[in-house]
């Protein structure tokens, strides 16, 4: 490859030869290279005062930030953000090891009206705040956002499917996310070898026809090759030249960061994750110790600024998206550990080091670090890992097991739990749907039950007063047939104007030209709709109409088996109901060919989903909270945190390849007696769901009395981390009813 | 086995109407983290011929308070989580007191073992132990013994029943080189005397130079009162109600005295 010859062999000097030295390959580079750690955690090094008076610093501004009216420290509202849209910003420049913040300085927000500026003028409208005229007349007169383009062509009853919340979260009005660049190319190769590489791909497309498809590409392609040069200016404001690969351990870093600050400068995706980049780095560590240019400490003062800087990533938001997403989140998931496919361990020691900064710098939801969970992991990395768990409560994991045969072993988590190989993937990002609120439709004949308007024409209520199995069954199977055509045709028109309107030249730049891509469908209210019908099926359920005739409450005769008490009766009813939906999905065509999935996850919108729905037949009132992701209904998984976990592990992560999400919070006690005993079992727990095909799991290890001390006292609990559906947040900017939401969860006190 | 001869105070085995041997079942928990080692399934049986002041589950000590269940559906639901016992822990017995369904109990751990390789743990108090053969115990990996007093007359008081069986059977459980966990149970004013635990722990240090590794850990369990409404829910007349529960520290000094002798205690 093209950087100037001895800057290249010096960057690549002491490594193993490969194919990767021809092209771009960073697989074949950490597969060759990398070193298999399987000790334990004592070789690891606490926070320098370097760092210690970086963080103190840091934490003066996050307390002012969430002080800020609308939590916002302020707003850089005079200009649309692009990769160079601001010079150099500095937290503390003396301290600081590895540089970069989104705006000139650190926890400034930007707007980011490409992707939609309605969403930017209604967030600054609720700061007291004026979007610049000059960005209105622009975006007015001169270029067209994302969001109008899509409302351009949605039709009415996706608008009208939108507004009674039967489909929620649609990315139609901010930036998608959930593209993962392959950050780790800028290190490995240098800004001039992908740009050779780049255009080379391009030369590829210059003798076929110029259809649409190839016009498209050829014109992305050039975007990317633009978008790269502007990175690279944007890393010389800072004094870096990153033209040539990195030579050091902290250039690496460095250079590494500077890729995904490009991304996060450019694009407010809502789930903006890192990738894989913790044993990749490991390599020039490991290089770097040997050499004697680097000590222990200072491999992990890297980390630990680099984390720090995941830790300020920030975007403009509206009240109404931060009901939806609480707490701020970005999605800065970085995945750590998993296997090998020739059956190393991919745990390095940087794998330690990335969980490490929870102990140095303190708990904190950013980076949302992932572990990769394998049985077959060393033992001193579990370990570490249930430790970490069991003291910070802000870590999720994920089967390897289940994933490494799908996607290979350099896949990454974009968001909570989509997997994507990691510079070969993308995926069209489609929020959820909700399957409760369909069933209700499907019972009132497309009547909304709260509004008692006609939301979904073409479809006879049900009239009789006991519900019957077969016949909401069939009535409930056309409702999803219907909604999963409006749903997909929703996302075709939300992705096609995206790419056009605010496509991720950066992000895109650092992928291969021919990516695999996946439409990533969701379903909401799973186990609500699951208790249902199991209620109609094994209970009697009586309808209760309003003088219009529309079944606004149940009453419920018998008992019925609820999901997550690992009964299949209804436990088959939620499979059912999981493979059906995705089978619906399939039978329509997606935008770019994409491959079709979906996942059982909300975040934290389960709260706005169960505001949005109705009194449900399995006895839920109306306003009252979904359960979160996969997860049983709050109160009803009587039979234990083992018994919820199989009933969850039954869902089949063929007919959910987008992920499927089950958090469960655990008392201290429940996992043991003593400190070491608590460790042993949350780790042999993970082995065990891990071995019984459980896909998912975010653990929280908190007594309830913590965090009602901290509802009242959130001043004494600034870094209180918790996990919810896929992601973490801090638990004090939760909003309060999400709050109550987490705090009445099923605890368990048993494991 | 299985035998169905009464032995003792073992109660007959129950076998129905086509020759399915049952059990009496008062309830399972799928994931304890504290009843032996992992998470594991837990089954509850029911009837115990002890009446010891504080139990927590009096509701147990009935055999017919419980529902009887066959040893293959109990095998098979324990089954379904097979897979993840295998590597999270494995299955206890408790109760109750399992042993009064010693025919039960042995069917549905040889079957645990055979089916599925798990580990098993029996939760006993060991009376009823001398009634048992050795190759009784070979399905099981693990006994978690309760010595509930180290003074014969205060045992009696405690439980109602004597001691000896309890210390013979920890003895006889050594010589066998059977794995075991004591669980020794700390209730202010009826069991932390020091001289009672120093009796105890000096019992133990004794069976430990016998066999050195057969007693994994000294388990010091502090009181609590979890248990009173269910005497009140039976109109049992429960006499701890004014007992405090031990403090942190008093539960500490206790361990420390297993400690001293040599034991891993917590």
């Amino acid at each position: 490859m093209n950087a100037p010859a001895q800057l290249q062999q010096e960057a690549w000097l002491g490594f193993i030869a490969g194919e990767w030295q021809h092209k771009v390959a960073v697989r074949d580079f950490i597969q060759l290279n990398y070193s298999p750690y399987s000790g334990d955690a004592a070789f690891l090094a606490g926070p320098t005062q370097r760092t210690e008076a970086l963080w103190a610093k840091l934490s003066e501004l996050l307390k002012q930030e969430r002080a800020a009216p609308g939590g916002v420290l302020d707003v850089a509202a005079d200009r649309g953000t692009r990769i160079n849209a601001f010079g150099p910003g500095y937290i503390d420049r003396n301290l600081e090891k590895i540089v970069g913040v989104q705006t000139d300085a650190p926890l400034k927000r930007a707007i980011f009206p490409n992707t939609g500026l309605r969403m930017v003028e209604v967030s600054l409208h609720e700061l007291g705040r004026k979007l610049d005229p000059q960005v209105e007349n622009t975006y007015k007169y001169y270029r067209k956002d994302h969001n109008s383009a899509v409302f351009d062509v949605y039709n009415p009853l996706i608008r009208a499917c939108r507004s009674s919340g039967i489909i929620t979260g649609l990315p139609d009005a901010y930036g998608r996310g959930r593209i993962i660049g392959d950050y780790r190319r800028v290190a490995l190769y240098g800004i001039d070898a992908l740009i050779a590489f780049k255009q080379a791909e391009k030369a590829g497309t210059d003798d076929l026809d110029f259809t649409e498809d190839v016009l498209r590409l050829r014109e992305e392609l050039s975007e990317q090759i633009r978008a790269l040069g502007e990175l690279k200016e944007m890393a010389a404001s800072y004094g870096f030249d990153i033209s040539r690969p990195a030579i050091t351990a902290q250039e690496a870093t460095q250079w590494t960061y500077f890729g995904y600050l490009a991304a996060v400068k450019e694009q407010n995706g809502a789930a903006m994750s890192l990738g894989r980049i913790s044993t990749f780095l490991d390599i020039y560590i490991e290089r770097d110790l040997r050499l004697g240019r680097l000590t222990e400490a200072e491999a992990q003062e890297l980390i630990d600024d680099l984390v720090i800087k995941l830790r300020i990533v920030r975007f403009l938001r509206t009240e109404e998206y931060n009901g939806l997403y609480s707490g701020d989140p970005t999605w800065v998931t970085e995945v750590i550990g998993g296997m090998g496919k020739d059956g190393r361990t991919l745990v390095s020691k940087n794998s330690f080091r990335f969980l490490n900064t929870l102990f140095n710098l303190g708990p904190a939801p950013e980076p949302n670090l992932t572990v990769l969970w394998s049985v077959d992991l060393p033992r001193g990395f579990k370990d570490f890992c249930a430790k970490v768990s069991i003291e910070t409560s802000s870590i999720q994991y994920e089967s390897d097991d289940l994933m490494r045969p799908k996607w290979g072993d350099d896949y990454g988590i974009a968001c909570c739990v989509s997997a994507m190989e990691i510079g070969k993937q993308m995926q069209f990002f489609g929020a959820r749907c909700n399957l409760a609120k369909a069933m209700l439709y499907a019972i009132n004949g497309g009547v909304d039950e709260k509004s008692g308007k006609l939301v979904v024409p073409g479809f006879a209520p049900i009239t009789s007063e006991y519900l019957d199995y077969d016949e909401v069954l069939e009535r409930f199977d056309a409702m999803m047939s219907w909604l999963a055509k409006t749903y997909v045709k929703a996302l075709n028109a939300i992705h096609y104007m995206h790419d056009k309107y605010a496509y991720e030249r950066v992000e895109m730049a650092l992928h291969d030209r021919d990516i695999l891509r996946t439409m990533a469908c969701g379903i909401a209210g799973l186990s609500v709709a699951a208790d249902s019908l199991s209620a109609i099926k094994f209970a009697k359920v009586k309808t209760i109409r309003n003088e219009a005739g529309v079944a606004v409450d149940f009453e419920i005769e018998g008992d019925y088996p609820a999901f997550g008490n690992n009964d299949d009766r209804v436990d088959s009813i939620a499979v059912w109901l999981t493979e059906t939906f995705m089978n619906k999905i399939k039978q329509h065509q997606t935008y770019r060919n994409a491959m079709p999935t979906q996942s059982v996850l909300t975040i934290t919108s389960n709260v706005v989903y169960g505001k949005k729905t109705g009194n449900t037949p399995d006895g839920r009132r109306a306003g009252a909270p979904f359960a979160p992701g996969a997860n049983p209904m709050n109160g009803r998984d009587t039979s234990g945190f083992v018994a919820a976990g199989a009933s969850v592990a039954k869902l089949p992560y063929e007919a959910a390849l987008d992920g499927i999400s089950w958090t469960a919070s655990a008392t201290p006690d429940a996992l043991g007696h003593t400190p070491a005993d608590r460790i042993n079992n949350l780790a042999n727990c993970l082995d065990g769901f891990c071995n019984a095909t459980g896909f998912h799991i975010n653990v929280n290890v908190l007594n309830r009395e913590t965090l009602l001390d901290a509802m009242d006292h959130p001043e004494k609990y600034p870094q209180l981390t918790i996990r919810v559906s896929g992601y973490a947040v801090n638990f004090i900017k939760l909003t309060r009813e999400q709050q109550l939401d987490v705090i009445n969860r099923t605890f368990h006190v048993h494991a | 086995m299985p035998t169905t001869a009464p032995l003792g105070e073992i109660s007959p085995a129950v076998v129905d109407e086509h020759g399915r041997l049952s059990g009496f079942v008062h309830s399972v928990e799928t994931g304890a983290a504290v009843d032996g080692p992992g998470v594991r399934f837990v089954l509850f049986l029911s009837g115990c011929q002890f009446r010891c002041l504080y139990c927590h589950n009096p509701d147990t000590w009935k055999l017919h308070n419980g529902l009887p269940r066959t040893v293959e559906e109990v095998v098979d639901e324990i089954g379904k989580y097979a897979g993840f016992l295998k590597l999270a822990g494995g299955v206890t017995i408790s109760g109750g007191e399992p042993l009064m369904q010693a025919h039960f109990v042995r069917e549905v751990f040889s079957r645990l073992k055979q089916q599925y390789g798990l580990h098993t743990a029996l939760d006993t108090q060991g009376f009823l132990a001398a009634h048992l053969p050795d190759d009784w115990f070979d399905p099981v990996d693990l006994v978690l013994l309760d010595i509930k007093h180290s003074d014969p007359i205060k045992y009696e008081a405690l439980t109602s029943k004597p001691l000896q069986p309890t210390l013979d059977f920890a003895k006889r459980l050594a010589r066998m080189g059977k794995p075991m966990w004591i669980r020794y149970v700390l209730v202010p004013g009826l069991t932390d005397d020091p001289v009672d635990i120093t009796r105890l722990a000096t019992y133990l240090q004794g069976l430990a130079e016998l066999a050195p590794s057969c007693i994994q850990r000294v388990e010091v369990l502090p009181f609590h009162k979890m248990g009173e409404s269910k005497w009140q829910a039976l109109g049992l007349d429960y006499q701890l109600a004014d007992t405090p529960t031990p403090s942190s520290a008093a539960a500490e000094a206790a361990r420390q005295i297993f400690r001293d002798h040599g034991l891993f205690c917590c």
